[in-house]
């Protein structure tokens, strides 16, 4: 079957989809999109969650065919989706559809980590240490983006709770719980 | 004695930023943030086809009759392949002895053993192909503990065994055993005032790292193969494919993909030599990704174990003797078995002095899932068991356990039971008081003016109490690791390091072999280069086999290993460049000739700083190039009969205090805090040093409490192959923790480090279970602690 939905920002087809396939495995194996993670394709790990029409999901259990029609946002959208968020409210600034849906890493120097252009909470995820082996960090910046939408200044509980369905194997989550915190203060204080 | 912090044997006063000692950022962090680091499950290629495998779905059994036909007949399969197929003779291998089949060979030995491949252009297509493969098994019995394994009629794993091992061990079924005896401990034990005898169980942990098992292989011209794999070590793959495909080792290319998580799981190999086989059969690249599923099976986990301990102690606190005996379950093939016997044997005592023990630590085969390497090896069992009996002989003693064990707690000079010197920090004590005396949490943090925050309580959001039922207890527990590859083994490293002018700038790049697994070892490679080269652009090249052999990314050893392999090179690399600016500038300034010379800055300065060139300058129209391997002290075997023998490189340590609530009505536990104090030597990487100890403190959280994999001991089949019903820490599972670190130099180590990361998953468990113990007054002699062990329902 021929799937047709929009990925951070930019229309989508996908021909010859069988309709066993997940929207992870199209967006994966596909649409060249492989940053949604398949750390468990069962529901429990959050490694692959997207947004569906703003909604986080764990991408590996909808249908293909459910995303018809309907708009998704991956962790490389992030960066964008956070821009044109941050412009949304202060009602000025103009990315294109299109050049939210081909962002890529540009100017980015890959030895040091730094430079390029990052949503606050992936920038918050470098340099708080949160990041390790890396397989789960996809999955939680979608979700810690979509939180701090939602709540610009959480408690420690509520990104505990917001974050419950994230498993992460490697950092313990302490650096994870300093990196939103960051975020969210940085956030708030608009840099 | 160094002072705390006081870095040690930086070889040349280099100032550079990003060097060694700084929290610098990871160099794959904006890649992996962005989705763009591609990891082995994230390989593609034009054209390429899906591997499946079909694993046994029986414990032990013949293998009467393959039928592939039907899976063959299946439109979109190219290749359907089972022991037949295989195109050499060589048709094992393993890591040490080479007993594990590609296929299996007219008998499977556990659930979920690989017994065909295929390979088809889709995965379902592949998947549903497997499924057609008719497989008939003759059912044989199964042995899964130590008595049936080691009957006198036991049904034998392996027949006509060979290996190195086999002539000292008392049964076919039994991998290795290593004793170790030192003095007397008949007779000491008649000076004890109390004698602590105790039994205690040690579940089987999964790794359960997030990447799957995954790859490439591309099969290329000159009829060799390429393969981009997750591993954490890519040599030792090498080694064992190769004689497997038929190809000589310049045939199989490997480059390190992204990986996802190791913790020893990767030190086998998976799905390697199937997709190669596959590749090489279609001639089509083919990609092989494990859902979790097969994960669970698709890997060794860590030995479950039996252990049985004796200490006798002085009504003054001094520990007179110690008996122990280890009986780790290896599964049905050897994968590290043997190691993770003298690791749990010589380690078995602890970070404490006793002068006369009797040893024992055997590993067995049985019916069971391999089980190998996991972060801690050999060294996680025995801590959770010999600190439940310093808690038990402190409490006979009237004593307080803390004090107990700094009464006993080994020092640098300790001789241990081994006979091995400890010739460099040894800070037990100091770490024990460090962590009792970090601030406790306020006692019922989940009350707040609006009533009880629920998240704060054991059972979480599951509402299940407002605080009534629920006791908080507090536990201590502290552990020794070795660090790096033990009795003899020859554990090197290589590095290539090139420096040359890049756009106007001198740049080092650093070319090794290393597995990067997460651990951040690319990121402290480019700090040392910094250092050592007084260049502030590093650039890390792949890892990959056109490079001399890194050794794993285990045993804590990496930075230790490859990092001097890297700061070996370095200096090998500064002095050549030195010698060039010699020859090119030694004419205009007689220092040049003279004075000790360093690079710092992109310059070349004398130890007075007065700078003699520009490293543009010196290298200009010049590349300076070295690759060398380096080697740590050497070690060596552990005597057979006695376990005498200088077998560790470096020793770790880390102490645990753990801070639980216990809802003892419904035997939920909140773990409320779990703080950590461990000696690291020195810190090359302060942040990445603390994301280790909070890692692995929480890897040792979920064997406390969650995390087991359960097999059906009537036939052998694991029962929770998923992560529904294997549970690793949620971050609703995991406490804050709070880390103290202390760095004390080992003289003998690059930049006096010790190797960091397993240490901490070795106390965390035994700290839980005291302080479940003390909320609850139960014996707990078992780890993870599950409910009904709590409310004596069990």
């Amino acid at each position: 079957m021929r799937v047709n939905f929009t990925v951070n920002g930019r229309p989508q087809e996908a021909d010859d989809v069988w309709e066993g396939e997940s929207l992870l495995y199209v967006l994966r194996e596909r649409l060249g999109l492989p940053g949604s993670k398949n750390a468990c394709e069962q529901g429990e790990c959050g490694s692959c969650t997207v947004r569906l029409d703003g909604v986080p999901v764990c991408s590996c259990l909808v249908a293909a065919g459910q995303a018809e029609g309907r708009e998704v946002v991956t962790v490389e959208g992030l960066a964008d989706y956070a821009k044109q968020r941050s412009c949304g409210d202060s009602g000025s600034c103009g990315t294109t559809p299109d050049e939210a849906g081909s962002r890529q890493a540009e100017g980015t120097d890959s030895q040091t980590g730094e430079g390029g252009e990052l949503s606050p909470v992936q920038q918050a995820f470098i340099d708080a240490g949160a990041v390790q082996c890396g397989f789960c960090t996809p999955g939680l910046l979608v979700a810690a983006d979509e939180m701090l939408e939602r709540n610009p200044s959480p408690s420690d509980a509520d990104i505990r709770e917001a974050l419950s369905g994230n498993l992460c194997r490697c950092t313990g989550y302490e650096k994870i719980m300093d990196a939103v915190r960051l975020a969210a203060a940085r956030q708030s204080e608009g840099v | 004695m160094p002072t705390n912090g006081a870095p040690t044997k930086i070889t040349q006063g280099s100032q550079t930023r990003g060097g060694v000692g700084e929290s610098t950022l990871r160099p794959d962090g904006t890649l992996k943030v962005t989705g763009e680091f591609a990891y082995s499950s994230d390989m593609w290629h034009e054209d390429m086809l899906w591997g499946q495998i079909l694993r046994s779905t029986v414990a032990h059994a013949e293998i009467v009759s393959i039928d592939t036909s039907e899976a063959l007949a299946l439109p979109g399969v190219y290749a359907v392949m089972t022991y037949d197929d295989l195109p050499t003779e060589v048709r094992n291998y393993g890591l040490e002895i080479q007993d594990t089949p590609v296929l299996a060979h007219g008998r499977v030995r556990h659930h979920g053993e690989p017994v065909a491949i295929v390979a088809a252009d889709h995965p379902e297509t592949a998947r549903r192909a497997a499924a057609k493969i008719k497989v008939d098994y003759r059912e044989l019995p199964v042995v899964t503990d130590e008595a049936s394994a080691t009957a006198a009629d036991a049904i034998l794993l392996h027949d006509n065994r060979d290996d190195h091992h086999a002539g000292h061990v008392p049964h076919p079924n039994v991998v290795h055993r290593q004793p170790i005896v030192r003095g007397d401990a008949a007779a000491a034990s008649r000076r004890a005032d109390v004698v602590v005898k105790g039994e205690y169980t040690f579940g089987m942990q999964d790794q359960a790292f997030l990447g799957p098992e995954s790859g490439l292989a591309v099969p290329e011209e000159d009829g060799g193969v390429h393969l981009y794999i997750a591993t954490q070590w890519l040599h030792s793959d090498l080694r064992q494919m190769a004689p497997v495909l038929g190809l000589p080792e310049d045939k199989v290319r490997m480059t390190l993909a992204g990986v996802g998580g190791a913790f020893g799981g990767r030190e086998d190999l998976s799905m390697q030599i199937h997709a190669c086989l596959l590749a090489l059969r279609t001639g089509k690249p083919v990609k092989i990704v494990y859902n979790r599923f097969e994960s669970f099976f698709g890997h060794v986990h860590r030995h479950p174990a039996k252990l049985y301990y004796e200490h006798g102690a002085t009504r003054d606190g001094k520990l007179t003797h110690m008996k122990c005996r280890i009986v780790l379950d290896g599964g049905a093939y050897a994968s590290a078995s043997p190691a993770v016997v003298g690791n749990a044997a010589s380690l078995s005592v602890g970070p404490y002095v006793v002068e006369d023990v009797d040893i024992e630590a055997i590993a067995l085969y049985t019916n069971n899932p391999p089980c190998g390497a996991m972060r801690g090896f050999g060294a996680v069992q025995a801590c959770f068991a010999y600190e439940a009996q310093m808690d038990k002989v402190a409490e006979e003693l009237g004593m307080d356990p803390v004090e107990f064990r700094r009464l006993n707690a080994m020092e640098q000079g300790t001789l241990l039971p081994t006979g091995q010197r400890v010739d460099s920090p040894a800070p037990v004590a100091e770490l024990l008081r460090r962590v009792k005396a970090m601030p406790l949490p306020p006692e019922r943090q989940w009350e707040s003016s609006e009533g009880a925050d629920v998240r704060q309580l054991p059972g979480g959001l599951s509402n299940t109490t407002h605080g009534e039922g629920v006791v908080r207890g507090i536990g201590y527990a502290v552990g020794i690791k070795n660090v790096g590859f033990s009795e003899g083994f020859d554990d090197y490293s290589t590095a290539r390091v090139r420096m040359e002018v890049i756009g106007g700038e001198p740049v080092a790049t650093v070319h090794t072999a290393m597995a990067e697994v997460g651990q951040g070892g690319v990121t402290v490679h480019a700090q040392i280069a910094r250092t050592e080269l007084g260049v502030s652009q590093v650039t890390i090249h792949p890892a990959d086999t056109q490079v001399g052999s890194a050794g794993s990314t285990s045993a804590s050893r990496q930075t230790y290993v490859t990092g001097g392999a890297v700061k070996n090179a370095c200096e090998l690399v500064r002095e050549k460049v030195l010698e060039v600016g010699r020859r090119k500038f030694g004419s205009y300034h007689p220092a040049w000739a003279t004075a000790e010379l360093l690079l710092e800055g992109g310059k070349v300065v004398t130890d007075a700083g007065e700078v003699l060139g520009d490293l543009v300058d010196v290298l200009e129209g010049e590349a300076v190039e070295i690759e060398a391997e380096w080697r740590h002290r050497p070690t060596e075997p552990f005597d057979l009969r006695t376990g005498q023998g200088n077998g560790h490189v470096q020793y770790s340590f880390a102490a645990h205090r753990a801070v639980v609530e216990v809802d003892t009505e419904l035997g939920l536990v909140k773990v409320v805090e779990l703080a950590c104090a461990q000696d690291v030597g020195k810190a090359l990487n302060p942040l990445s040093v603390v994301g280790q100890i909070q890692g692995g403190t929480t890897q040792g959280l979920g064997v406390a409490v969650m995390e087991e994999i359960v097999v059906d001991p009537k036939t052998a089949k694991v029962r929770n192959p998923s992560f529904t019903d294997y549970l690793i820490p949620t971050i609703l599972d995991t406490p804050t923790i709070p880390v103290d670190v202390l760095e004390l130099a080992d003289d003998h180590a690059p930049y006096g480090l010790r190797g960091i990361g397993e240490a901490p998953t070795l106390s965390s468990t035994p700290a839980v279970l005291a302080a479940i113990r003390s909320a609850t007054g139960l014996e707990l002699n078992r780890t993870p602690v599950r409910p009904e062990h709590l409310t004596g329902s069990a």
